[in-house]
């Protein structure tokens, strides 16, 4: 019987059966930034701990990043702390800091990718739920809270137990207009958010295969929205193919040895799962979420459901749902006006996900009461941008050009919703009060997506405004 | 680090009802810009109690009846969403001494234990009926038992879950758990040797 990726991966790093039963997992690359890390450094220090391992361990800041300027000090002079904290750190223990300014600074899951640190076969460890983004490389990554920042800081492993493995075999051809977001917002309203709770997913499939490195982190990326604490896809050309000539890629001799490493780490064909589950994407629509959690969401030309459609168990949570985003059920969901459109995250900041967006955009205006804004995931994919024109179409289509950072996903920094403000978000959280105002509303979609909803001034169905081939 | 053993939490209770309560809810994300974690306590759920009191309602956090309480009771999916180790210690810090739910999001459960909050689990309908009695008599007294798994509530007693291994720490004061994982530091470094990445394949 084969072995999947996951089991691989994880027998490699073990050190050994802790005393408690849980699995002692090394962890072969650790992602720092200043949100989740300066209680565990403080704790470093409280109990005379180094970091044994520097070269395993890179930190860049992201979340409380102002985007519209970068004048020191911050405004925010707590968020100026945070910053200087992170850097006195990163020299206290000779962690490498990739800092404000650099050309190397942005989204810790865009930049690891982005400088070629992540990479098949590994174990990746960070702060921050949406770790589960480097899984697109056949990498083992898992979200972590702060006092396991601290072990890993100190012993750079974790007491964790193994995961069960669900495959999800995506099937068919994606329309023009259809996009990765859209296939795991579809994953996730069939599976439902707790539904992978105690899983890693393992994407595969035609159309898995067929996407690109950065559509495979988006899908990746929003494991955890559907309970899957870590999701990957297995290694191939198209990995290797990204990975070629980044900065922290082998070259050489020593690029042969690592594909051929990378490719012996991919699952068996005849791997044993856990579970199994086939989506077909052949007839699937641009998806958009109505409610409060990325469980909640309709093809843009279906209606928002009413609460007496529910199960019975779910009535009430509908109810809620409904109540705080302003739909009554039973309407369409296209249509739904708008306040602010939000083009970045680390789900879809990337410069594939700007260039889908600036296709819709050029020669367009942006609808007068809606204020829109593109943060690119990091300081290269601006830069990157910046070289093909696609600010030059945004700004004269009316969106702001930001510089990058985590910005209106979760609103550490000044970009915020205010009142009940909605807004069409290529982020991955609906939460109540997720971008910053505590009565905040967000619609999920696929940056494309956004970037109609932004024309429009309303939720509307990209696929008419995409002209000609991709 | 051997900590104090955690074989058992007394005391009143909170009921707070729903499913798939993110760690954003419990505690909102600008709350984090901050280099550590004092204070955070006053802030649980802040923009959920403050949008219940402007329906003209009271939010558990802010009714008087539940004021002392150390038992959080919760239902399915408990701290889902974001990894911030913020949540259990706004829930800890406001005087959440363990919590009890139908299930938790891994990562929520994962941080809760490393900052010793138990968090055990019981079915569906025994939950609901714990809810509804502190609902009604708030002055409860429930006690749960790590050692016995065992919840007792006004002398009733029920079965309670909780991983053998988060059990066992709990009971060990092994709950902090970095002194173990640098234990054997020479098999750590064997395991760093026979990787090939980072090294240079």
């Amino acid at each position: 019987m084969g072995r999947t990726l996951f089991s691989k991966v994880w027998d490699l790093h073990t050190v050994r059966k802790l005393p408690t039963g849980q699995t002692q997992l090394f962890v072969g690359l650790h992602l720092v930034h200043e949100v989740t890390s300066p209680q565990a450094f403080e704790m470093l220090r409280a109990r005379g701990w180094n970091v044994p391992f520097p070269a395993r361990t890179v930190a860049t800041v992201d979340h409380i990043v102002p985007t519209a300027s970068l004048e020191r000090p911050f405004a925010d002079a707590r968020a100026e702390e945070m910053l200087t904290s992170l850097q006195q750190n990163c020299r206290d223990f000779g962690v490498p800091l990739h800092d404000l300014g650099s050309l190397e600074q942005g989204i810790v899951h865009v930049i690891g990718p982005e400088l070629g640190l992540t990479q098949p076969g590994m174990t990746i460890a960070c702060g921050d739920s949406h770790t589960s983004t480097h899984g697109a490389f056949g990498a083992l990554a898992f979200g972590i809270g702060t006092s396991q920042v601290r072990d890993v800081l100190a012993s750079q492993s974790l007491a964790l137990d193994p995961l069960k493995v669900r495959r999800l075999d995506v099937t068919g051809t994606l329309a023009p207009g259809v996009y990765a977001k859209d296939v795991i917002l579809a994953i996730i309203r069939r599976l439902g958010v707790k539904g992978g709770v105690g899983y890693a997913y393992e994407y595969g499939g035609e159309a898995v295969s067929r996407m690109s490195m950065e559509e495979r982190m988006t899908l990746c990326n929003m494991s955890i929205e559907g309970g899957a604490r870590a999701g990957y896809v297995n290694p191939d050309a198209t990995t290797f193919a990204y990975l070629k000539g980044r900065p922290a890629a082998p070259s050489g001799a020593a690029w042969d040895r690592a594909v051929a490493w990378w490719a012996s780490m991919a699952s068996d064909e005849d791997a044993r799962y856990d579970d199994r589950v086939t989506l077909d994407t052949g007839a699937l629509e641009p998806h958009v979420t109505w409610g409060i959690n990325p469980g909640q969401s309709v093809g843009v030309s279906d209606r928002v459901p009413r609460a007496s459609d529910a199960a019975p168990d779910a009535r009430a949570q509908v109810a809620e749902a409904l109540d705080y985003m302003g739909f009554s059920g039973g309407e369409t969901i296209s249509g739904t006006k708008i306040d602010v459109a939000f083009i970045g995250s680390c789900t879809n900041g990337r410069l594939s996900d700007l260039r889908e967006a600036s296709r819709v955009v050029k020669g367009r205006k942006v609808a007068p009461h809606v204020k829109a804004l593109v943060v690119p995931g990091s300081n290269a994919v601006r830069a990157a941008a910046e070289k093909e024109g696609l600010d030059a179409i945004f700004r004269d289509a009316g969106f702001e050009w930001r510089g990058a950072g985590c910005s209106m996903c979760l609103a550490m920094n000044p970009d915020r919703l205010e009142g009940r403000q909605v807004c069409a978000s290529s982020s991955n959280r609906n939460f109540k009060g997720r971008q910053g105002s505590p009565t905040g509303r967000t619609l999920l979609m696929s940056p494309a997506m956004v970037a109609a909803a932004a024309l429009a001034g309303e939720v509307a169905d990209v696929r008419p405004m995409l002209g000609g081939a991709r | 680090m051997t900590l104090p053993a955690i074989r058992r939490v007394s005391g009143t209770a909170l009921p707070l009802g729903g499913d798939d309560i993110d760690t954003d809810r419990i505690i909102p994300a600008r709350f984090l810009v901050s280099i550590t974690f004092e204070g955070l306590g006053a802030h649980a759920f802040e923009d959920d109690r403050k949008a219940v009191k402007a329906k003209g309602q009271t939010h558990p956090f802010d009714d008087a009846r539940f004021w002392g309480a150390r038992i959080l009771l919760v239902n399915r999916n408990f701290g889902c969403g974001s990894s911030r180790e913020h949540a259990p210690q706004a829930l800890y810090r406001g005087g959440i001494r363990a919590v009890v739910g139908e299930s938790f999001s891994e990562i929520f459960f994962g941080n809760a234990v490393a900052i010793g909050l138990p968090c055990v689990t019981a079915p569906h309908e025994a939950v609901a009926e714990l809810q509804s009695l502190v609902e009604s008599a708030p002055k409860s007294a429930l006690s749960v038992d790590l050692e016995a798994r065992t919840l007792i509530a006004e002398g009733k007693t029920l079965p309670v879950s909780i991983p053998e291994n988060a059990r066992e720490a709990f009971l060990s004061g092994n709950w902090d758990g970095t002194s173990m994982l640098l234990e054997r530091w020479g098999e750590v470094e064997a395991v760093a040797k026979r990787l090939p990445y980072v090294t240079g394949f």
